[in-house]
């Protein structure tokens, strides 16, 4: 039986911790089921009446487990941690160069989204766009980490994939305006 | 000792008695308490068997309180007196409110903590806190009276929209109403817990809440006992009131055409076209037309007739209002309507047609009203109360609720940079560090801000601190880390410590627009009257208490997992707990707690090995998978 509390001092990473794989392509539904088990028997509303010490327990596990289910959930932020486990910090690395058909692809998204700035319609088109991208550098991600463990190719796949998401941001924060 | 009896929450004396507690619905406009008995959540009613009490106060002229149908009744004639929607005043400040078409005399005060909103009244100058917390006496008198005993505690329904601002209001005013808060509850979730576990619902679900002030959109994921919030979203100064508002100002303009010139209405005839426009409103949802007639203090006759239709496009913007928050809520969720199984309406204002027919369009299915709108929020709460009081086994259920609003610093050039967006599953920490600037610098300042936008003044000021005692260091080279902590209730806590040196700089984050812990304690003690010796005689009773339940909780934590420890260990929390018995008996308020937090200390490691343990079982067992309904 693995004590949980040893992920502060031993290595137990956020992988382990709902006991799986350390790799990219994560079962989602043993994700789910097993964050689910460990909030049920950590949650505060389980020590509402508990002594504060089992208080402070709780809390700790329950953030622990959380902060380790949005980083594993989110493809992003889970290849970013798989990186850091190889001591690589994608998203500090922003001066390395991007390749130049790239940054010509980048400036293109940009500007549709200037163009589509009042137009609904545009925005949901582009919308599907960058879906459609993301599925696309989401799967080299997996071939990258988990096949080829090609952890500088994978580096560059995670800063266009967060660009990706940036530009998603952007969106629905104009749609908003739009919408209000 | 009379106070010895006070039941508290992990008291063991009579372990498997039912623990009394309730869940309580704070509304706008009217306010409710439930119980589970024999495993069904009922509303408790009033001597007179009505399920609502009206969030109406009313100062009286002889100094007494009047809470509810008597206060109602009373506020066209005694308006400035008379508090109605003071929920909508909680956490504001004068800015926020929209003075013009409120009858009272508001002030606002400046103190230590920042500007907060007060009502001048007959009685004193009165706090939105201190008006709510006469309404939750009231149900906590209705609610011990009904069930014969003391409560345990009360989960309270907050807006899950509220900020934290709001939720730290709502909550003093509990601690002010001398109610133990088991949890502040989001008031959509509460409902999703009375549906989803009456309808036996698994599936993504929205629950549509418009109540008279608040309006909350909320998604949440339905699967054996676990309700996740996906997202929330909402406008907490949206609700039922603004339609009535919107009927009396018609009235007006009806009044303006028909005359040449008219005088201004005073607060009494305000208060009194406003009831009407609410009671037209209320008329509206089964009739075609409504009639407004008042004979105003001026002796003058106002009579009108409202369609259904006109009062339709008089509101269609207001019920436009509510569709903005719901797309976000539906976005921030990854979620198209596709994807959502049913459609809940919750709150008394979703009774109106415009509504239910807007939002059926909108999610292009018919939403679900099988629940009574006005009692399903208390029902929930109490379902949770009962739960959180442990009166279910473990497992029961599993609320997983967000943070309605990003939180943020302010930086350079007075943007704000989040640091915990909106919609993170609760609890959750995030820490942030900062350096020093200037060369030996060794005080710098935080502010605290929430709420969607870039400018710091678009989002709402939660707290401004100074980090005193920071080592005198090379300007960049110190590095305070600032933890910021929401807990279940959505409350935030921060706390700074200088990592190099590991200077620790605790801070205890009260809202600019909440109570200070000092007026709490002096509207405490006011409330009390009490002299010296009776709150020394209450502390050393709280002491006792605090320590009895603390020494029971680890008898029982001992014979259950003693494994878990080694006869050293074991036989050091032993002395700790002897040493504890002691001081009781001893009988010095100091002592007693001193002892108890030694205690408390000795046991760090015997918590944490529990957790593991717990934890553990939990991923080998199957434990959730066997819950039913």
């Amino acid at each position: 039986m693995w004590m949980w509390r040893e992920f502060h001092s031993v290595n137990l990473n956020y992988f382990q911790i709902f006991e799986l794989e350390t790799k990219f392509n994560v079962d989602l539904a043993t994700l789910e089921s097993n964050y689910r088990k460990i909030q049920s028997a950590s949650h505060p509303d389980r020590f509402v009446t508990a002594t504060s010490t089992e208080k402070l327990a709780s809390m700790q596990t329950a953030t622990l487990a959380n902060e380790a289910y949005q980083t594993l959930k989110s493809p992003t932020l889970r290849a970013a941690y798989l990186l850091g486990l190889q001591g690589i910090n994608a998203i500090t690395e922003t001066s390395t160069a991007m390749p130049v058909d790239f940054l010509m692809q980048q400036m293109e998204w940009r500007e549709a989204v200037e163009d589509n700035a009042t137009n609904l319609s545009g925005m949901h088109r582009l919308l599907r766009n960058i879906k459609q991208e993301t599925i696309t550098l989401q799967q080299a991600l997996a071939d990258e980490l988990d096949a080829k463990q090609a952890w500088q190719a994978a580096a560059e796949t995670l800063r266009k994939l967060q660009f990706m998401d940036k530009l998603r941001e952007e969106i629905a924060r104009k749609l908003e305006i739009l919408e209000d | 000792m009379a106070l010895l009896q006070i039941s508290e929450p992990g008291q063991s004396a009579a372990p498997h008695q039912h623990k009394l507690a309730v869940g309580i619905d704070l509304g706008t406009t009217n306010s409710l308490v439930a119980t589970v008995r024999s495993g069904l959540s009922s509303i408790l009613v009033d001597e007179d068997g009505h399920n609502l009490l009206p969030s109406v106060v009313r100062y009286m002229p002889d100094g007494g309180i009047e809470v509810g149908y008597s206060a109602q009744a009373a506020q066209s004639q005694d308006p400035t007196n008379t508090v109605v929607s003071a929920k909508r005043f909680m956490g504001r400040g004068l800015k926020d409110i929209d003075v013009s078409q409120q009858p009272y005399h508001f002030i606002e005060t400046k103190s230590a903590s920042g500007e907060m909103l007060q009502i001048e009244t007959r009685a004193g100058i009165k706090s939105p806190v201190e008006i709510s917390a006469e309404i939750l006496k009231t149900l906590k008198a209705r609610a011990e009276k009904s069930l014969g005993g003391e409560l345990v505690g009360a989960v309270i329904t907050v807006p899950a929209y509220f900020d934290d601002a709001q939720r730290q209001a709502t909550k003093d005013a509990a601690r002010l109403a001398g109610l133990n808060v088991l949890r502040l509850l989001n008031e959509p979730t509460a409902a999703a817990v009375a549906y989803g576990l009456d309808n036996a619902s698994e599936g993504i679900y929205v629950i549509y809440d418009l109540g008279g002030g608040t309006f909350d959109i909320s998604i949440l994921k339905l699967a054996k006992g676990v309700f996740e919030v996906l997202a929330t979203n909402g406008d907490s100064a949206l609700g039922g009131d603004d339609f009535d508002r919107r009927i009396f100002c018609w009235a007006l303009d009806q009044r303006l055409a028909e005359q040449s010139k008219c005088t201004p209405l005073n607060a009494q005839d305000t208060r009194l076209l406003l009831t009407k426009a609410r009671e037209a409103k209320e008329w509206l949802t089964d009739h075609a037309s409504a009639q407004i007639t008042s004979v105003l203090s001026t002796g003058e006759l106002l009579n009108v007739t409202l369609s259904t239709k006109q009062f339709n496009e008089l509101t269609q913007t207001l019920v436009t209002k509510t569709l903005a928050p719901t797309k976000k809520a539906l976005r921030d969720a990854g979620l198209t309507i596709e994807d959502i199984k049913g459609v809940v309406m919750v709150g008394g204002a979703t009774r109106m047609p415009q509504i239910r027919l807007s939002v059926a369009d909108f999610f292009k299915q018919t939403p679900l009203t099988n629940l009574d709108p006005d009692k399903v929020v208390a029902l929930g709460a109490a379902i949770q109360a009962n739960t959180l009081a442990g009166n279910k086994g473990d497992n029961e259920l599993l609320l997983l609720d967000v943070i309605p609003l990003s939180l943020g610093l302010e930086t350079m050039g007075g943007l704000v940079e989040k640091i915990i967006p909106r919609n993170s599953t609760l609890p959750i920490t995030r820490a942030q560090e900062f350096t020093t600037f200037k060369d030996g610098q060794t005080a710098m300042s935080i502010h605290v801000l929430q709420g969607e936008r870039e400018l710091v003044t678009d989002c709402r000021s939660l707290a401004r601190f100074e980090l005193r005692g920071i080592p005198p260091m090379v300007a960049g080279s110190a590095r305070i880390r600032v933890t910021f902590t929401v807990d279940a209730d959505g409350l935030l806590s921060v706390s700074a410590r200088e990592v190099a040196s590991n200077v620790e700089a605790n801070i205890v984050v009260k809202p600019s627009y909440g109570l200070s812990e000092e007026q709490i304690l002096n509207m405490l003690q006011s409330g009390f009257g009490a002299a010296e010796s009776d709150k020394q005689a209450r502390a050393l009773a709280e002491a006792k208490v605090d320590a009895e339940s603390l020494l029971a909780a680890i008898e029982i934590a001992l014979e259950k997992d003693s494994d878990l420890l080694n006869a050293q260990e074991i036989q050091a929390i032993r002395g700790k707990m002897d040493a504890l018995r002691a001081n009781i008996h001893a009988g010095a308020s100091h002592a007693i707690h001193e002892a108890t937090e030694a205690l408390n200390l000795a046991t760090e490691e015997f918590a944490a090995r529990r957790m593991d343990a717990s934890v553990s079982h939990a991923l080998a067992g199957k434990n959730l998978d066997e819950v039913n309904f």
